[in-house]
């Protein structure tokens, strides 16, 4: 179960927001094209990152806790869900912030 | 390269992203700081799992503090802050910032713009520490 160490704190971040998305109406899973076009960008920077840092062994991973998955040759499968997960965690705390605070970002007219 | 320095370089072109690029200037929002204070906690937290159990390690020669490879970070010093390299800032605030900014982009390219977040439910606590613009 230890292999699943890394997908448990996703998990956490995941569960830790997504109710914002319900009680604090932070609509950002509802604007699922708006998000997917915000992700691809950031996704794509990160992954370079997390390429040069890890062909360079800048950093690397406990075997025994992550699941092994690796794609495209070099990036293990948290890594893309963490590149995925963080920036929705992200902006669910941002919208949900906007929600209770009614402030202008800039986007609204 | 070390990973400060792609840290600060991708701090650097998220804020020119965000200024310069896109025009969204959420640097300038108190929301935006707000909310990053919240994602900054749950980063200490979860990115001190991550670190303090060894799930990701570093090697010293990429990082400003010393070799816990195959031992235990400090909580703070030495490089790190609540067990994670201080350069782990850098790259999460590049990341939140960058997202935040392109979010905000789409919506003033009028990318599924509206409803606006909210309203929150009539329990949610009013008036409290976080205030609320009259």
């Amino acid at each position: 179960m230890t292999k699943f160490s890394y997908i448990g704190v996703l998990v956490f971040i995941l569960f830790g927001t997504v109710w914002l998305e319900i009680v604090l109406q932070a609509r950002v899973l509802r604007k699922i094209k708006r998000l997917i076009l915000t992700l691809i960008p950031v996704v794509t920077l990160y992954i370079i990152w997390d390429y040069y840092a890890i062909i360079n062994n800048h950093w690397f991973f406990d075997p025994t806790k992550t699941t092994g998955v690796i794609l495209i040759g070099f990036l293990p499968i948290e890594e893309l869900l963490f590149f995925i997960v963080v920036p929705i965690a992200a902006l669910l705390s941002f919208e949900a912030v906007r929600s209770i605070k009614q402030e202008k970002a800039g986007d609204e007219k | 390269m070390t990973y400060i320095q792609i840290g600060i370089i991708y701090c650097l072109l998220a804020f020119v992203t965000d200024f310069y690029i896109l025009k969204t200037k959420v640097l300038k929002l108190r929301m935006f700081w707000l909310s990053y204070s919240i994602v900054l906690f749950f980063q200490f937290i979860t990115n001190g799992v991550l670190t303090r159990f060894l799930i990701v390690r570093y090697n010293d020669f990429a990082i400003i503090g010393g070799d816990y490879t195959t031992k235990t970070p400090p909580l703070i010093g030495d490089g790190r802050l609540f067990y994670a390299p201080v350069e782990d800032v850098f790259f999460g605030f590049s990341m939140i910032l960058f997202t935040v900014s392109i979010w905000i982009w789409l919506g003033r390219r009028n990318i599924q713009k509206l409803p606006i977040s909210g309203p929150p439910p009539r329990w949610w606590p009013k008036g409290h520490w976080y205030g609320t613009k009259k």
